[in-house]
Parts: C-alpha cells; sequence; structure tokens
C-alpha cells in the first residue's frame, strides 16, 4: 500500500501538482493496479532478455549536420509559446 | 442511399466514371456530420471550408489526369484516395488545423507540420473532413476520458464506442466519412471498431511511421484505419505504409501488393481451402459474454465452410499480457508526456513563482485524471528501487508473450479471437473503476506487445450491439488478414449492417 507521503514523492518526480483528494485517490487506486501486477512475479524469466522493441531493428546513424528549418514553420511552431521576446521563448526564473 | 454511404472502393470508381465530384461526396459527408454529431459527438473539430477547398482541388487533379491520359502522356499513378473524405483521430498532427488529443493541456494547439501518414494522404488526394474524439491521450477504453465528453455509439446512443480511437469508429459507423484514421496502442483502433461494427486494421509495428503522432507509447504506437470493408482497409494501409526517415522504427518490408493485381484476386476468391487458423484457448475463457461466444462460434462454422481449418494453438503467458501492458504503456507515457511542461506549447499556468511552478500548476492542471494516474504509475514503476522489479521484469515477461505468439504463428497462417469479452458497455459504467477498464484490453494487447498485425471485423450482433472478431498475423503478413477476411465478407452481410439514427 502507497502512503501519502509515497505519493507525494512520486507525484514530485513527476511534476505534477496535485490536490488533496487526488492524493488519497491515487494512494488506493495506484495500490490496486500495483497489487494487480503483482503476479508477474510468478513468471520465471530466467535467461530470458528484455523487449524494447520487436523488428529486430538495429541503430541507425546519420551525420550530424543543421537542417535549415522552414521559415513559417518554425514561426508557426513558436507561436504556439505562451510568451515570446525577440522570436524566443520567455520562461519564469530558475530561481526564487 | 446518400453518397457519405459508400466505400472508398464504390466512390472512387464513381469518381472515375464521372457520376460523382468529390465536392458532392464531401459535402454529403459533411451534411451527414451536421444531421447526426449532435447525438453522437464523434468530431472535435469540423474543416468544412478546407475540406471543400482540397475536394475541388481534387475533381481538378482527376480532370487533368484525364487529359493526359487521353493525349497518351504519362500521368500520375492511380490513387483510390483521391477525392474521398476521411476523418482523423485528434492525436494526429494535421497542419493548421487543432491537433489536441482530446486534452486541456493542448488545447488550440495547432502543429506546424502533418504527420507522415497525413502527408501520405494528402498527396494520394484524400480530403481531411475533421478530427475525432478520442480519450486523452489514448488512455482509456470508452472515450469516457476524452475532456471535452464522451461520443455515443451510433448502435445505442446510452452505450460507449470503445476507445480511445472512439470517435473514428462512431464516425465511420454512422457514415459521417468515407473512412477515418486512428491509433492503437493496444487495442484502441481493434476494440472500438468491435463496439460500433466497423474494420479496424492495427498494422505491425514498423509498417507506417508514428512521425506526427502525439506519443503514447512508442514501443507499440502504431498509426491504422477504421474502414467499411476489409478492402478498404488494403486501400488505406497501402497509402499509409513504408519507410520514413523522420522515424527509424519503420521496416523495409515489402509493400502490401496492390488489390487489383488479376492473380492476387484470383488468390482472394480461392476461398480458404488449405489455410490454417488457430484459435488460442486463452482467449476462450469463462467471461464472454454468450452472445460473443455464440457469434465467434459462428464465424468458425463459416469459416470451416469456407475451407480452413482450425487448430487449437496455446498462448500460456496471455494472462499477463495486461499486467505487462500496464507497466510499459505508464512508464513510457511518463517519459513521453514529460514534454508537455508549459514552455514552449499549450496550457501554461500564469500564476506560476518560478519554472518549477510553471511545470507542476500547468500539467497538474492541464493533465485529466486518467493521464495522471498513468504518468504517476510510470514514474513508480520507473524509479529507483523499483525498475528492476517492475520495468525490467514487464519487458521480459514481454519477451515470452512475443515468442509464444510467434511459435504459434508458425503452425497457422493465422490466430482467431474475440476483439472484446463483451459488446458495448453503459456510459459511466465503469468509469470509477481504472482497473476493470484497464481489463478491457484483454484480448487486444498481446498483438501490440508482440508488434503483430491485427483486424477486427465485425461477425454478428448480440441484442442489437456489434460483435467483432479479431484476427492476428504474422508480422508484415497484413495480406493474409486482408485474404481471410475478405473472403469471410464476400460470404456474411454483417459489415453491411448499419444502425438507424
Amino acid at each position: 500500500m502507497l502512503s501519502k507521503q509515497d505519493i507525494k514523492h512520486i507525484a514530485k518526480l513527476a511534476r505534477l501538482e496535485l490536490t488533496d483528494a487526488e492524493i488519497i485517490k491515487y494512494g488506493s487506486q495506484l495500490s490496486d493496479v500495483l497489487s494487480y501486477v503483482e503476479q508477474l512475479r510468478e513468471v520465471n524469466v530466467d535467461g530470458v532478455e528484455p523487449t524494447a522493441q520487436v523488428t529486430g531493428l538495429e541503430d541507425i546513424l546519420r551525420e550530424d549536420v543543421i537542417e535549415d528549418w522552414d521559415k513559417i514553420e518554425r514561426e508557426d511552431s513558436l507561436r504556439q509559446a505562451p510568451e515570446l521576446e525577440d522570436g524566443q521563448i520567455k520562461v519564469k526564473r530558475v530561481l526564487n | 442511399m446518400g453518397l457519405n454511404e459508400l466505400t472508398i472502393r464504390e466512390a472512387s470508381e464513381k469518381l472515375e466514371k464521372g457520376e460523382i465530384t468529390s465536392v458532392e461526396l464531401t459535402k454529403a459527408c459533411l451534411a451527414r456530420i451536421k444531421e447526426v454529431d449532435k447525438k453522437i459527438k464523434a468530431c472535435l473539430k469540423v474543416c468544412g471550408k478546407e475540406a471543400l477547398k482540397e475536394a475541388k482541388e481534387a475533381d481538378e487533379r482527376r480532370k487533368a489526369r484525364k487529359v493526359l491520359r487521353a493525349s497518351k502522356r504519362p500521368s500520375e499513378p492511380e490513387s483510390s484516395l483521391l477525392g474521398i473524405p476521411y476523418l482523423c483521430k485528434m492525436n494526429i498532427m494535421t497542419k493548421g488545423i487543432e491537433t489536441n488529443a482530446a486534452s486541456k493541456i493542448l488545447e488550440g494547439y495547432i502543429a506546424p507540420f502533418d504527420a507522415a501518414v497525413v502527408k501520405k494522404l494528402k498527396n494520394a488526394g484524400a480530403v481531411l473532413l475533421g478530427k475525432t474524439n478520442m480519450d486523452e491521450f489514448a488512455h482509456g477504453a470508452s472515450t469516457e476520458n476524452s475532456a471535452y465528453g464522451t461520443t455515443h455509439n451510433p448502435w445505442d446512443l446510452t452505450m460507449v464506442p470503445g476507445g480511445s480511437s472512439g470517435g473514428s469508429a462512431a464516425a465511420v459507423a454512422a457514415d459521417m466519412c468515407i473512412f477515418a484514421l486512428g491509433t492503437d496502442t493496444g487495442g484502441s483502433i481493434r476494440q472500438p471498431a468491435s463496439f460500433c461494427g466497423v474494420v479496424g486494421l492495427k498494422p505491425t509495428y514498423g509498417r507506417a511511421s508514428r512521425f506526427g503522432l502525439i506519443a503514447m507509447t512508442s514501443s507499440t504506437d502504431v498509426p491504422g484505419s477504421v474502414t467499411k470493408t476489409i478492402e478498404d482497409t488494403e486501400i488505406v494501409l497501402r497509402i499509409m505504409e513504408g519507410v520514413d526517415k523522420n522515424d527509424s522504427t519503420t521496416v523495409d518490408a515489402p509493400a502490401v501488393k496492390p488489390h487489383p493485381n488479376p492473380l492476387l484476386s484470383k488468390e482472394r476468391e480461392q476461398k480458404l481451402n488449405g489455410l490454417k487458423i488457430g484459435l488460442p484457448k486463452e482467449y476462450f475463457i469463462s467471461g464472454i459474454t454468450k452472445g460473443v461466444t455464440e457469434a465467434i462460434n459462428k464465424a468458425i462454422e463459416k469459416f470451416k465452410e469456407l475451407g480452413a481449418e482450425f487448430i487449437d494453438v496455446s498462448l500460456p503467458h496471455t494472462k499477463y499480457g495486461i499486467p505487462v501492458y500496464y507497466i510499459i504503456t505508464p512508464s513510457e507515457v511518463s517519459s513521453n508526456l514529460a514534454r508537455h511542461d508549459g514552455i514552449r506549447y499549450g496550457f501554461s499556468e500564469k500564476d506560476s513563482k518560478n519554472l518549477m511552478e510553471v511545470y507542476t500548476k500547468s500539467r497538474g492542471k492541464g493533465f485529466g485524471s486518467e493521464v495522471k494516474r498513468r504518468i504517476m504509475l510510470g514514474t513508480y514503476a520507473l524509479s529507483a528501487g523499483y525498475y528492476d522489479a517492475y520495468y525490467l521484469q514487464a519487458q521480459k515477461v514481454r519477451t515470452k508473450i512475443k515468442e509464444e505468439m510467434d511459435e504459434a504463428l508458425e503452425k497457422v497462417d493465422c490466430l482467431l479471437t474475440p476483439s472484446s469479452p463483451h459488446t458495448a458497455f453503459k456510459i459511466g459504467e465503469q468509469s470509477d473503476d481504472p482497473l476493470k477498464m484497464y481489463l478491457e484490453d484483454i484480448f487486444v494487447t498481446g498483438a501490440s506487445l508482440a508488434g503483430l498485425p491485427a483486424i477486427s471485423v465485425p461477425c454478428g450482433f448480440d441484442d442489437g450491439l456489434p460483435v467483432g472478431m479479431q484476427l492476428i498475423g504474422k508480422r508484415f503478413d497484413e495480406e493474409m488478414l486482408f485474404r481471410v477476411g475478405h473472403n469471410y465478407e464476400k460470404a456474411t452481410e454483417w459489415h453491411k449492417k448499419k444502425p438507424v439514427l
């Protein structure tokens, strides 16, 4: 069973501000899901490799070259940001 | 019969003969959306003006092509999608048209480029009618997790259409479009297709580019289609497939052969003599409703009449599909959704003192309940001290699931299972119980974890609601699914049934 402290810690790692009601709700729901997935422990996986992809791919390398981005596309992309200044995205200060 | 009710094949033939124009076809779809979508709520965005412009261009392209052909000069290749109107799921980028993944955190987001599959459809001359509803970020099996309201099942408006591509499936079932695009990560095309009585294909992982799909679970996400017939599925896949330099997981596999190939067509019509279909016993368990069991058994009898042979196979790790999926998916989700941080796009909480607060408040308010639940679950599974017990163990069990499915498919040409243990459920019935909702994916996660192609095909009704069967094929062997499905469709009428609205 995940404690209130556990949930707060996970929320912090996940960069999520949760309400008190959410902390209680997720505490019990995540515990339910985790106890359900416990059954995976009964599978014997000795010598089994983990699967992260299924089509036998290998790394594909390319030259590290700068490609020009279409000007209109770049402007359209920047326009999605909440605050712009001199063609750059403005963010809040990192330290208080 | 309205033009909007046509299949791709039928509409394409009429367009080519000059019996109809794409503008007429597009207007018929837009009129249908206006007529019925108040009740169904499949569309989050309809772009009528842009669609009519694209339709007019498609008509001009066809005219120009005919002139070129008459003068015996080389013209552009045939395109079965030229002038065909379609709807696209809200998590697939469309340049200039909102793409919000049915989330508040992306409300108003306008993609600066088209997804690779959308671009391919655009080049082929398909006409984009609008964007369809879904579970927020594709997290769900009912569309009830959409931040913009639930879609209703056209067969019974009190029922869910399934999910997450519920809007696409409901729209095709209600003839609001000729076909629709969806995405399938762990059943998100197949399960709603089965609930709505339409055909839904999850192609092989690597068959079609994921570039421009809003990422959920990168190791299982695939773009796919919802159509009215198997033949239409094949037409759309032939346009969508192929290697893309922007998605390094796409594979240079032999292309799906074009349908107007006389040899292939003949093979298609050769019934199914000598084909072996596997029945995995772990997919025929208690808990499947009587109506679904009866419909699937009748389909099996029909296949036997067509000459197919059934072989019992066993996939003992099937029961671990859901637990594996609900570790791997949230883990990848927690990583993929880290980009939604209120900085570059989407919702950003103005009332924040510093950068950390921008992150936590924007994400806390912008994401819905299920999305936050999955981010939390994934963050936990990947966190220090738990990684080996959860994520690594799940990846290893995933290997076992993949290997045993591959082994079974060496003995047979494809597998047949129900798409879902039951028909569509009531709106609100299980939205309070996340674990119960996760169990919805019981028959559809296997093919996703193994990266195999799988299709849901209408195979009957239970108490007025559609039942779907799932065919799972060998990796990159969608053609076998088309051959088996096409012969079944020719021998039955289920795909022709329409909901009364």
